[in-house]
């Protein structure tokens, strides 16, 4: 096996339970995003467009879907010779099987797969993120700096730096101080869950952190830490540009109506910086004579006949004659028939709304909150959802049936 | 696994189709928002579960190359089998001018030889159908003819038939006569120049051809013997388009905006694969009007569109005004542009404030890379 300069290990383990329905069945980094994608596509992007060709992605909450989607990485140009994608879910040793207890459990349990590629860095990355970084050139600068460990930061609001993990640190981008959520943040650059390592000196870290009984085995609450008590050189690497975590209904949806408008912060339509997804070979969308369709995005095999506004349809969409689809991200092949109303609503996959249906929470003080639909789901004609709604085959009346 | 190899014989007159076919050969024009005319054939006998297609190509074909590659986008790069792109090669015939198809078959005979199955089809790329062969390999088996040949009604006071073969039917579907297309309108019964038979009747036919200094496929090897072999006619019920000249393409092309035509064409018996892009969902803006149109992904549209099909990658700028037209992949139209009955080949740009207009029966083709 050839040396590699980084290798990629990408946390997709995460349960992403403040996600409610939507990861129900799934993982959170399977969950689809922005009319083709599932959040996963963006840091596996990330990884082909900045040149890095080996990535173990640490799977273990309903990993079905996930597994399935990764495949053999050819979507993202990852089916390679010497290197490539490698799915690394939790595996019995000659001790017994354990879970994976944190993010570093989960990469010290995956030790011996680092060590194959015998990498001088190792690239920590997180499935539950939308943005677009070029990973190499925080390596150069990992790199230049002779760090031992190097964070990436991005400014946010002082108001919501307490939800996040947050830095300080002196001119030199030297991190001096580090904060998991904390009440009185002392700085507003938070740590985007994104490290480079030196590998040699994280593996240390790890054997170290895995014997600790008091340790939570995770980076931001212990790794981080103990390598700053050890005068370590971490430094912070500053991003600029577009970064969400979507990690609740809210901001999954506020992330999703983000793309639409005429310049949104996260530009998909760079052809220098393509974000690679699964391609299912549909047709372009067909909008009738009735169609009206204003500020959205729609994906290949959607047949629309009804009105779509400031929405995402993923592919595979029906709209019927008279349908209003409004603030709403609609996934694959859903079936919306006529007269249905949507606004503020996220309709899982292959959910069927009947004639007629209203799909909408009731506004209180202007505030209107996201309607959430299983996938599978059948709504009858003319019923009202003001709330979200699941359902659980094989008795629910609300699940298709086995066709 | 079905017992059925696939050749796909590029021989199609193209200068037909004009400015379309300048750099390309018929079977790499682009056609329906995405794809190129020759995925068509090859999805289906994909989706037939046909795992083994020769692809034989004449001229023009780095733009069919460069889309067809390894044969993965549509699952055909297999250790066992897979897909075999095969231009002429001279070994057997050296020094000769080539004329025709089945010197290109006769000297990839090797090719077919190899191949392990027992029956093959031959088919052109002109044909745009959702079809499944293996219902044809069984009829074809149960008649127990020596050639099935698939034809369609095609209406040809509408339609252009031009240069096809129309079938003379005796009972029960026996192939009596296959002669040229003469100006006759109605409905006729319109070979789609789709052939199965034994792959050890093609080496047959094929070898008698050269031996005898024939050259055509179609004329030399099966009209010839239509009185000869026994010839049946499978009669394909579902829509057939046959691509064959500007106004065919440009009629065809609009066909598609009738979603049952939509439905069938890319839904029907399985789901017709192209190369892959990457492009990202297509983008309305406010303000947009765009009515009976097929939009691909990677679309930017601003503007009006009124029964159009953009291709993947389409900018249409703010006040753009485009109708009846087919604007292909990566067209930018400029703010205020006005199109109607316009073919825009790739890459095609349209400074602000143009006016173009075509026929219907007509259309004007704007060339590829122009900007105007």
């Amino acid at each position: 096996m050839h040396k590699k300069a980084c290798v990629a290990m990408l946390l997709a383990g995460g349960q992403g339970s403040r996600l409610g329905i939507l990861t129900q069945k799934l993982a959170k980094p399977a969950v689809p995003f922005g009319g083709k994608y599932r959040i996963i596509d963006f840091p596996l992007s990330n990884c082909n467009n900045s040149g890095i060709d080996t990535v173990g992605v640490l799977t273990q909450y309903k990993p079905l879907a996930l597994n399935s989607y990764i495949g053999i990485g050819s979507a993202w140009d990852l089916d390679r010779m010497n290197g490539g994608v490698f799915v690394l879910p939790p595996y019995v040793k000659e001790q017994g099987g354990e879970w994976y207890k944190g993010t570093a459990d989960a990469i010290c349990q995956n030790s011996n797969f680092i060590d194959r590629f015998n990498p001088e860095t190792v690239l920590i990355l997180s499935g539950d993120h939308i943005y677009k970084m070029d990973y190499s050139l925080m390596l150069e600068f990992h790199q230049k700096q002779q760090a031992d460990a190097t964070i990436a930061v991005i400014e946010v609001p002082l108001d919501e730096a307490s939800r996040f993990g947050i830095m300080n640190t002196d001119n030199e981008q030297r991190v001096i101080d580090f904060e998991e959520k904390p009440a009185e943040p002392k700085s507003n650059l938070a740590s985007m869950g994104i490290y480079i390592f030196s590998w040699p000196v994280l593996k240390k870290y790890l054997f170290e952190d895995e014997v600790n009984q008091n340790s939570t085995h995770d980076f931001g609450h212990d790794i981080i830490p103990k390598m700053l008590a050890d005068k370590r050189n971490l430094r912070a690497y500053s991003f600029r540009g577009y970064w969400k975590d979507v990690g609740t209904v809210e901001s999954y949806w506020q992330a999703n109506m983000d793309l639409l408008g005429e310049r949104p912060e996260l530009n998909l339509y760079d052809s220098k910086w393509r974000i690679y997804s699964s391609n299912p070979p549909r047709p372009p969308h067909y909008t009738s004579t009735t169609a009206k369709i204003t500020n959205s995005i729609i994906a290949e095999g959607c047949l629309i006949l009804g009105e779509v506004e400031n929405s995402v349809l993923f592919p595979d969409v029906y709209i019927g004659p008279g349908a209003k689809v409004k603030n709403s991200i609609i996934m694959s092949g859903a079936h919306i028939e006529d007269h249905v109303v949507t606004d503020k609503a996220i309709i899982g996959r292959k959910t069927v709304l009947k004639q007629g249906t209203v799909v909408a929470a009731k506004k209180l003080d202007g505030q209107q909150k996201i309607v959430v639909l299983d996938i599978d789901m059948i709504i009858p004609p003319h019923t009202t959802i003001e709330a979200s709604l699941s359902c659980s085959p094989p008795e629910d009346a609300l699940c298709k049936r086995e066709e | 696994m079905i017992d059925l190899m696939g050749i796909i014989n590029l021989n199609e007159a193209e200068e037909h189709v004009g400015e379309l076919s300048r750099s390309r050969s018929l079977a790499s024009i682009p056609f329906a928002g995405r794809y190129r005319l020759i995925d068509f054939v090859l999805s289906n006998m994909v989706n037939s579960e046909i795992s083994n297609v020769g692809i034989f190509i004449q001229h023009k074909y780095r733009s069919l190359v460069d889309h067809l590659r390894s044969g993965k986008d549509w699952d055909l790069a297999r250790k066992r089998d897979g897909l075999f792109v095969l231009p002429p090669a001279y070994t057997r015939t050296p020094m000769q001018v080539h004329r025709g198809d089945v010197e290109n078959l006769y000297s990839n005979l090797d090719y077919i030889y190899q191949s392990r199955q027992k029956y093959v089809i031959i088919a052109g790329a002109n044909i745009v159908s959702n079809m499944d062969y293996r219902v044809i390999l069984e009829y074809h088996k149960n008649t127990e003819a020596d050639i099935t040949v698939l034809y369609t009604k095609a209406n040809c006071g509408t339609h252009d038939c031009v240069r096809s073969n129309i079938l003379g039917l005796g009972p029960e579907g026996r192939v009596l006569t296959i002669s040229e297309f003469k100006d006759t309108g109605g409905y006729q019964n319109m070979s789609i120049d789709m052939f199965i038979m034994k792959k050890d009747l093609l080496i047959e036919l094929i070898n008698q051809c050269i031996a005898r200094g024939d050259y055509d496929f179609v004329k030399h090897c099966i009209i010839k013997n239509v009185k000869k072999l026994k010839v049946y006619g499978y009669h394909h019920p579902g829509y057939a388009a046959r691509i064959s000249s500007l106004q065919s393409y440009f009629q065809h092309s609009m066909e598609l905006l009738n979603p049952h035509i939509w439905k069938e064409l890319f839904f029907k018996s399985g789901l017709i694969y192209t190369k892959v892009k990457d492009e990202a969902p297509a983008k309305y803006i406010h303000e947009t009007e765009v009515t009976n149109s097929l939009i691909a992904s990677g679309c930017y549209v601003e503007g009006k569109v009124e029964n159009s099909i953009l291709f993947r990658g389409v900018k249409v700028h703010k006040g753009a005004y485009i109708k009846n037209s087919v604007i292909m992949q990566k067209g930018n139209i400029g703010p205020g542009v006005i199109l109607e009955n316009v073919i825009c080949d790739k890459d095609v740009h349209i400074t602000a404030n143009k006016q173009l207009k075509g026929e219907y029966s007509y259309p004007l083709v704007i060339k590829k890379g122009r900007v105007i």
